[in-house]
């Protein structure tokens, strides 16, 4: 057999079929989430696993949204609530309700912790370009949480910064 | 030949420390006339010696070699052992010690003191025995070396020229040359020319020869022995050029092949005749190796770094133990799976007391892996009779030092970090509270004055008492001292545990009056400080004129902890057995309440101050009376509380983990911990609990003055 020919017919980059498939793609991923009935979204390469809500233990004196602590595979992970954190909508605890565990490393620490919300949705691609900023009007989630706006559709996916996210205010003993 | 001394070092270092500090123990013990003890000191001198010039520790060979040098003379009775020469040698330990130690850091040591001691030792070794006079001054000139550095190295040329068959008889010049290498820098250089061309060329000989320049200070005899194996099938030829110095070397080192020329006359007929042919394939190549002492360093220095990981020497019982209840356990598992193959009802009760012996193995092999962390505290106990004997010299006290419970094991990180503290402890008792001879002959008391270091189990923990005999504190002169500092109120009323916990207020007793309430308070509070950062407790008992005992209570380990769970409305959390004084039953009649909000429970004559947990940690409460609830009184600096719970569970030990990880460190909570059913449970930090109480107290009073005003 001619190796010539077969060369020939090896399809050069980009020209596979690739439908249904769209995880192949120079953008960044964001796996998007419901607080309420706004979509939020986090970079997905933070996501250490999405867990099911479970009632976690107690830590004393800690800010409301601390939901406490849970066990996962021998490590501590505190849960924080985060439609209590942005004041969203009521924390009710049902079925749907998730705990996606976020991981980040860097340099001086290592900190995984749980974040719960209403839902999870989807994963999301998104091209540098496609990241638009935050208007700075109101809005009860501080601007240092939003890394930028996504347009999908007719609604718009607010990305969340994961390192602002795991950053806890010390307790206060009242 | 070619084997990586440097991976030897670790054990090497390990063990030097070990001689020196059986060194140090017989020369305290040491009497004239001993002659086993004198012996093994020797012994310890002479391994440390030989191990360091096996490493090329030349500064810790030399000065080494002049302690021996001492010893043999006591060794053989040529001198006899005075006070005198026991100081000098006792000095000598601790300059060898810091000797090794930078030898280990691949540091040079420039310490004064190793220079004033081995000049001492010297001159020990001198005046004493003129007929040694001459074994002295070489002394001397070994341990000028030892400072200068300065080494008079040889350049040694030698022209290696194997015959054509070495390598069949299982010979491989490379062994040699790396052989060398370990005696100085060498420049080795290949010399091809005799190398056929390929076609011709048999793969089992040996077609090339060597000249090799050595700068050294070995001898010609020593670099003979290194071909010893290979005599009969070479040609050797060893020159001798005197007293190269530094530049010379250097130049050297560039040129390597321009200095071969000099020193070998056969080597230039061999390169005349290779420059003639340049054109042939087969093209001469003069290869040089530097075979330098510098990646000798670098290896030295390698291990430096991993020496702070540390080692632990375990008794082969411990292992043996280990591997047997390993066994055990493989047993026990292979049981359990076979009655999981098939299994029915039928079987339950043989699962069950299969799982009985699972539990039983498991609980067995832990507390085995514990036991091999264990160390016997004479680890931290050794460098105190040392210490006593330098403070008796110092303050010219006669002290004897009694050590009990030598053999009381603890875990290897507390035992070095309590180490320290102990030695303040100690020097605090001989420095303070041992009075001076003639006062203590005014007392009634013998002369010599006595501290007492004990240890022992009690309970999941060790007790570490540290006992003096002396003048005991003046109650009276801490308590005006607090007052003056502000840190009692004038006319409180402290109980005698209260007022000695005070010795250990930072910044306590650092003025002059130190002297009139036995200076004790001197960093005293970095003391408790490190100890509970231990998870222990300092405990103080005196009695004026009869002396003091400071008792430490630690934990057997840091990372696992004993602990009793208790409940409070659904949480559950772990109170650590060491902090609890006792649990009880709420009676209605010991309950009292003053100043309005407060709860005070009568417990024998004492009146505990009652925090109720759920109120601590704003929790939502199931049970809020005190009657239905349970009372677990907990102690932490002094001062005891009891702490109001639903419910008492199991003891158990628990494994500690940081909550300060992926979290914070929170107030009242030291870690947390994995229950056997998976769910988290918090470990209380009683002096934690204590602050917050406080705390909220504060605020409550503050905002009721508000309100009034």
């Amino acid at each position: 057999m001619d190796i010539q020919a077969l060369v020939g017919e090896i399809p050069e980059q980009g020209e596979y079929n690739l439908e249904g498939i769209d995880f192949i793609t120079s953008g960044e991923q964001y796996l998007t989430f419901m607080l309420g009935n706004e979509q939020y979204a986090v970079d997905i390469l933070c996501v250490e696993e999405i867990r099911s809500w479970e009632l976690p233990t107690i830590i004393p004196n800690a800010p409301d949204y601390v939901k406490g602590v849970i066990n996962m595979r021998g490590i501590i992970v505190p849960i924080i609530d985060l439609r209590q954190k942005f004041n969203i909508t009521k924390a009710i605890y049902n079925e749907t309700t998730v705990v996606i565990v976020l991981t980040i490393e860097t340099e001086e620490h290592h900190r995984t912790i749980g974040f719960v919300v209403d839902a999870v949705s989807d994963v999301l691609n998104a091209e540098k370009n496609e990241v638009k900023p935050a208007p700075a009007f109101g809005g009860c989630i501080g601007q240092k949480f939003i890394t930028g706006l996504v347009n999908v559709g007719e609604k718009v996916v607010t990305l969340l910064n994961v390192e602002a996210l795991q950053e806890i205010e010390p307790h206060k003993i009242n | 030949m070619s084997i990586d001394l440097s991976q030897f070092i670790p054990s090497f270092l390990e063990e030097s420390f070990e001689g020196l500090e059986l060194m140090e123990s017989s020369l305290l013990t040491l009497e004239a006339g001993d002659n086993e003890t004198i012996h093994s000191i020797f012994r310890a001198a002479h391994s440390i010696k030989g191990g360091a010039g096996t490493f090329g520790f030349i500064k810790v060979t030399d000065f080494t070699h002049l302690v021996e040098t001492l010893l043999d003379e006591m060794r053989d009775g040529r001198r006899k052992i005075v006070q005198s020469d026991v100081e000098i040698l006792l000095d000598s330990v601790d300059c060898i010690r810091l000797l090794i130690e930078t030898a280990r850091d691949g540091e040079d040591c420039q310490d004064e003191k190793i220079a004033n001691t081995s000049a001492l030792l010297a001159e020990t070794l001198g005046e004493k025995q003129p007929d040694i006079v001459t074994t002295s001054s070489v002394d001397n000139s070994q341990s000028n070396e030892v400072l200068n550095e300065s080494s008079n190295l040889n350049q040694w040329g030698i022209s290696f020229l194997p015959k054509h068959q070495l390598v069949q008889t299982g010979n491989d010049p490379l062994l040699l040359f790396n052989a060398l290498a370990d005696f100085g820098e060498l420049i080795v250089q290949a010399d091809t020319d005799e190398l056929p061309p390929l076609t011709e060329m048999n793969s089992e000989e040996l077609y090339l020869s060597w000249q090799l320049q050595l700068s050294s200070d070995c001898t010609e005899q020593d670099i003979i022995e290194v071909f010893e194996w290979v005599e009969d099938e070479c040609e050797l030829i060893i020159t001798e050029k005197k007293e190269i110095d530094e530049s010379r070397v250097v130049t050297e080192k560039i040129e390597p092949s321009a200095d071969t020329k000099l020193s070998n006359p056969n080597i230039n007929d061999s390169q005349t005749t290779n420059s003639v042919p340049e054109t042939t394939p087969v093209v001469t190549q003069k290869t040089t190796a530097n075979i330098s002492t510098a990646d000798k360093n670098n290896a030295d220095k390698a291990p430096s770094k991993k020496a702070d990981v540390g080692s632990i020497r375990v008794g082969v019982d411990k292992v043996d133990s280990l591997i047997n209840l390993v066994g055990e356990l493989v047993i026990t598992q292979s049981m359990l799976s076979e009655l999981g193959n098939d299994f029915d009802v039928s079987k339950v009760e043989r699962l069950k007391s299969g799982l009985e012996q699972l539990l039983q193995n498991t609980k067995e092999l832990q507390e085995s892996v514990m036991r091999i962390r264990m160390l016997p505290i004479s680890f931290a106990f050794n460098r105190f009779p040392r210490l006593i004997h330098d403070l008796s010299k110092k303050t010219g006290k006669s002290i004897e030092l009694i050590i009990k419970g030598e053999q009381t094991e603890l875990d290897k990180t507390v035992m070095e970090q309590i180490g320290d503290p102990l030695v303040h402890l100690v020097r605090n008792a001989a420095d303070h509270g041992i009075e001076s001879g003639e006062v203590r002959l005014a007392n009634g008391k013998p002369e010599q004055g006595t501290i007492t270091l004990n240890a022992y189990h009690q309970g999941g923990n060790i007790v570490i008492e540290i006992n003096d005999d002396g003048g005991g504190i003046n109650r009276q002169a801490v308590l005006n001292k607090a007052i003056e500092k502000g840190i009692v109120e004038p006319n409180a009323s402290l109980s005698d545990s209260q007022v000695f916990d005070l010795l250990f207020e930072p910044g306590f007793s650092t003025a002059k009056e130190v002297s009139d309430i036995s200076g004790r308070g001197v960093g005293m509070d970095v003391v408790k400080r490190n100890i509970q950062a231990l998870g222990g407790r300092i405990q103080v008992d005196s009695e004026e004129g009869k002396g003091s005992t400071f008792k430490v209570h630690l934990p057997l380990t840091l990372a696992i902890l004993d602990g009793q769970l208790v409940r409070v409305g659904s949480q559950v959390y772990i109170i650590p057995l060491i902090s609890i004084v006792e649990s009880l039953q709420v009676q209605k009649k010991s309950i009292n309440r003053v100043s309005g909000d407060m709860i005070l429970y009568r417990l024998r004559e004492d009146n505990v101050p009652v925090l109720p947990v759920y109120q601590l940690f704003n929790l939502e409460a199931i049970n809020k009376e005190l009657i239905n609830a349970l009372l677990v009184v907990v102690e932490a600096d002094g001062q005891k509380v009891g702490l109001m719970v639903d419910d008492l569970l199991a003891q158990q030990q628990v494994v500690i983990k940081s909550l300060k990880d992926n979290y914070q460190q929170v107030d009242g909570i030291s870690g947390a911990t994995i229950l056997g059913d998976g769910s988290v449970a918090m470990i209380l930090d009683i002096p934690g609990m204590i602050n917050i109480a406080l705390t909220q107290a504060k605020n409550a009073q503050k905002f009721l003055e508000q309100e009034t005003a």
